[in-house]
């Protein structure tokens, strides 16, 4: 059998859906968030290196490229934010963070 | 048939390691299956022929996102047991919508037809001749060279964001000051007194 785009479409599926489950699973660790949130934008790099390769077109590539810039900022920054708030407060959990719940 | 059992080799690992980044009881394991899903999904991007952005995705977050994501797990003293309680209480919730969010997924993977106008609107054609990092160079440094440098920014502002959010500047710690020690003259530190004999310094005894 050939493995086609639908193949990898779907693998992009199932792990955005593990991403976003991931991040209603685990609503008290903000580490495990930030790693689903990564999960996230793997399965849309998945989707567009499948559509690229499968059109042909190297612009998808391209994208993944500036999509995985994006994961590798926000990464560094929210784990500086985590760390800061540690530093403060003590702890990570999701529900100490309502210092602006006004 | 080869093709088909790697593939099925690195999706079930991949989506494998995907379920135990948010299963795992221990965040450094959770650390771990993710290093692992981002390796598989390399292997998926190599077999898609996109083998410049395995590459990077290796190096890229393997060596760099991960890695930052064990340091600050393993230097943030956090009891992760008392986090991970009450996960069974958001399980439904969270099966509810994962299972509305899949079911969407699979109903536009299940039906897509790729457009007919979709292959002439091809901006750039991936070229046979040459390998797949010179292909994307040959774009990436031309017609999105603007998008390349905003990316290059982006990282910038990250990185100036992080240090300064991390910088940590204690109020109370003595330091020694360079500039204020080599100004020091000898005349703001030593008195010469000239001691007459039998009546001391006079007024100061």
């Amino acid at each position: 059998m050939t493995i086609g785009l639908g193949h990898y479409l779907t693998v992009g599926a199932i792990l955005f859906t593990l991403g976003i489950f991931g991040i209603f699973l685990n609503r008290k660790n903000v580490i495990i968030i930030l790693m689903s949130i990564e999960l996230i934008l793997l399965a849309v790099n998945i989707n567009l290196v499948a559509f690229s390769t499968h059109l042909g077109d190297i612009v998808g590539q391209i994208y993944a490229l500036l999509v995985l810039t994006v994961a590798a900022a926000e990464a560094a920054i929210g784990l500086a934010i985590l760390v800061v708030f540690y530093r403060n407060r003590g702890s990570i959990a999701v529900e100490d963070i309502n210092l602006l719940k006004g | 048939m080869i093709v088909a059992a790697f593939f099925y080799l690195f999706a079930g690992m991949c989506v494998g390691s995907a379920v135990m980044v948010i299963a795992a009881r221990n965040p450094v394991h959770s650390v771990l299956y993710l290093i692992l899903a981002f390796v598989n999904a390399a292997g998926l991007f190599v077999m898609m022929g996109a083998e410049f952005l395995a590459m990077i995705l290796i190096v890229v977050y393997v060596g760099a996102v991960a890695v930052l994501f064990l340091f600050v797990v393993m230097m943030l003293d956090v009891d992760f047991s008392e986090l991970k309680q009450g996960v069974l209480q958001f399980l439904p919730i969270g099966m509810l919508i994962g299972g509305i969010f899949l079911a969407e997924l699979v109903l536009v993977v299940g039906a897509w037809a790729i457009g007919p106008g979709v292959p002439q609107a091809i901006t750039a054609p991936i070229p046979t001749k040459i390998p797949n990092t010179e292909a994307i160079g040959l774009v990436l440094y031309t017609r999105y060279v603007y998008f390349f440098e905003a990316a290059g920014i982006i990282l910038l502002v990250a990185m100036v964001g992080a240090i300064v959010l991390t910088l940590h500047h204690r109020v109370r710690v003595r330091r020694q000051d360079i500039a204020a020690q080599v100004a020091r003259a000898p005349r703001a530190s030593i008195e010469i007194v000239k001691v007459r004999p039998g009546q001391g310094l006079g007024g100061n005894p």
